[in-house]
């Protein structure tokens, strides 16, 4: 959904929520332990899977699941092969990339124009990207299914011969979907670099295309960087488009090929257990990598300025 | 200003770059979004089957409207879902949230392990929350009838299945929520509160009476994400069971319409321009908030 609905800020306000407390003074020992308690609750269900995909279906069948031993790695390498992961991982890299990349480069676009030129209609430009951004995908169905079934495509780019069942088409619509998001956060930051630069650089010569390539994104790395880790993980984990748009299933990415998982009449639970930690890996890394990537964009925004 | 005057003035050539920068994006987002939404609500009003020339359809008026909630069976138990799952998200997540924002907003040692706990569901997909608490839900293998020895079908008996599919949401939706007051919490005034806090008033009154205001705008920005997620819940009962027996949504219902064996078109368009009439009341209530803080 899209993956979630995506507050304009959040970006900046992931920034923000790793600086110190503000609050009123020292917690409690109460609290302490009321949060330490929650916090286990809630990392139970991640850290169940874990365990359980590292134990072998024959002994929890046999002992029951409130046990503990029978510990493999066969679930892994079961799970490898039946859901087809070193194919379906390439289509997630191969919708991903892509699909981010143009995403931020239209939205710097967008961004940039509507920073830098004071537009009346900028205000107009940005409801249009955002509105987009959160009318539910389902509801845009139709149209969107019938459109791409009617688009051909040459052999090179669908085997399909349509844009309905080809990854160029999910990766549009996951551009379409990401870009207001994205040109909304990038636009504020822009909004905060001062004209004076533009001005020397207008002296100097500089046209607009080498004023947003050396001088605006050069200065927007820090938004960037986050914005790239959160579309990663909201276009990887992108569910809806996936299932409907790509009905074969060597198309699909990694998270709709979960499914082949699950048998028909008997699902192996550890197995399943097994593909979920692999198909959250990815975004796990990025969201611990991610972490201190956001602490150290905040001191070069604080030295910046 | 007289100085900067000239630097909004361009070339030829720049002219036509600056055009590009922003029709490209533009062309993209009304092709794949606008163009979509406003044909689902013209195609809502005809008979197209989706088989032959869209010329020849007919225009219908409110007739598809009229069958969809007089002779669908399963409309009105998807409104009822639909209604409380935003019922259920709001309520649990957002007072829960908030509470775990402002005591993560003290001081104290492990916060950000807290807060990684809470905010890790986040990133993860719907539809890979929905396969982690199968392993807790599952009839024969779920930890959960393994501890209490019951024999219910978590994911499958209607009678169940909306709520444990709801645990699961808020647990994602929850985290998120956190997130967005904590951030709104450093917006409050530190000297404000200390001036509270030596004036006596109790921990209570400072959060009612200082903290709180500076909360609500934040209060309605989850009211309104909360509804349009509830509006889009669909990832999580789709890899549960495609969103039938008891998991009834509107976003199945028309996914279920177009992409199933009998393709109605006209009928799920009526069910779509229906998520659209909500989603788009509250996206301007959205953007009216969002855009008054730009200014």
């Amino acid at each position: 959904m899209t993956e979630s609905v995506q507050p304009q800020t959040s970006a900046a306000q992931v920034l923000k929520v790793s600086k110190t407390a503000t609050g009123s003074g020292q917690a409690s020992r109460p609290i302490q332990v009321f949060l330490a308690v929650m916090a286990l609750i809630w990392f139970f269900p991640v850290f169940y899977a874990i365990l359980n995909s590292f134990r072998d279906y024959n002994y929890t069948s046999q002992h029951g699941y409130v046990s503990l031993g029978g510990f493999t790695l066969n679930n892994y390498k079961n799970a490898w092969e039946q859901a087809n992961f070193s194919h379906t991982f390439m289509n997630s890299v191969k919708i991903t990339v892509p699909a981010v990349l143009l995403t931020l480069f239209l939205s710097c676009c967008v961004a940039f124009v509507v920073a830098r030129f004071s537009f009346r209609f900028n205000l107009a430009l940005l409801g249009l990207f955002t509105a987009a951004n959160l009318l539910p995908p389902q509801a845009l169905l139709i149209p969107v299914y019938r459109m791409f079934r009617r688009i051909p495509l040459p052999e090179f780019l669908s085997s399909s011969g349509t844009m309905l069942n080809s990854h160029l088409g999910l990766i549009l619509v996951n551009v379409a979907f990401q870009t207001g998001f994205c040109s909304f956060v990038l636009s504020n930051y822009m909004k905060t670099i001062p004209r004076e630069l533009y001005e020397s650089a207008v002296v100097d010569g500089a046209g607009v295309l080498r004023q947003f390539f050396t001088l605006t994104l050069p200065l927007c790395r820090p938004p960037l960087a986050a914005l790239a880790t959160l579309e990663v993980t909201w276009i990887y984990n992108e569910f809806f488009w996936a299932t409907v748009l790509l009905q074969q299933g060597d198309k699909f990415p990694v998270t709709s090929s979960l499914n082949n998982l699950r048998g028909q009449f008997f699902t192996d639970n550890n197995l399943v257990a097994a593909g979920s930690v692999l198909v959250a890996l990815p975004t796990l890394v990025i969201f611990f990598a991610l972490q201190k990537q956001f602490v150290s964009g905040l001191t070069l925004g604080a030295t910046k300025g | 200003m007289a100085r900067y005057k000239g630097i909004n003035q361009l070339s030829g050539l720049d002219r036509i770059v600056v055009a590009l920068m922003i029709v490209v994006p533009t062309v993209l987002v009304v092709w794949l979004v606008w163009l979509p939404a406003i044909s689902s609500v013209l195609l809502s009003f005809t008979n197209w089957n989706g088989i032959g020339p869209i010329g020849q359809a007919k225009w219908m008026g409110l007739k598809n409207y009229h069958d969809v909630v007089t002779i669908y069976p399963p409309f009105w138990p998807a409104v009822r879902h639909n209604l409380i799952w935003l019922a259920v998200t709001f309520l649990v997540s957002t007072p829960l949230g908030m509470f775990l924002a402002v005591l993560l907003d003290k001081e104290m040692r492990a916060s950000r392990v807290y807060q990684t706990a809470f905010y890790l569901p986040v990133v993860l997909s719907l539809a890979l929350v929905g396969f982690i608490w199968q392993l807790l839900y599952s009839r024969d293998q779920g930890l959960i009838n393994g501890l209490t020895g019951s024999k219910i079908d978590w994911y499958g008996d209607p009678k169940y299945n909306l709520w444990a599919a709801l645990v699961a949401a808020c647990w994602r939706h929850t985290g998120y929520i956190m997130l967005l007051y904590l951030a709104g919490l450093k917006g409050v005034d530190v000297s404000l509160r200390e001036a509270a806090r030596v004036d006596g008033a109790s921990e209570k009154q400072t959060f009612f009476k200082i903290v709180f205001p500076v909360l609500a705008p934040i209060n309605i920005i989850v009211l309104v994400v909360s509804v349009i997620e509830a509006l889009r819940a669909f990832d999580l009962v789709w890899v549960i069971n495609k969103g039938r027996n008891g998991l009834e949504l509107i976003a199945t219902l028309v996914t279920q319409n177009i992409v199933g064996e009998a393709s109605r078109i006209g009928f799920g368009s009526a069910l779509a321009t229906f998520m659209l009439l909500i989603s788009s009341v509250f996206i301007a209530i959205y953007l009216r908030i969002v855009m008054k803080e730009q200014r």
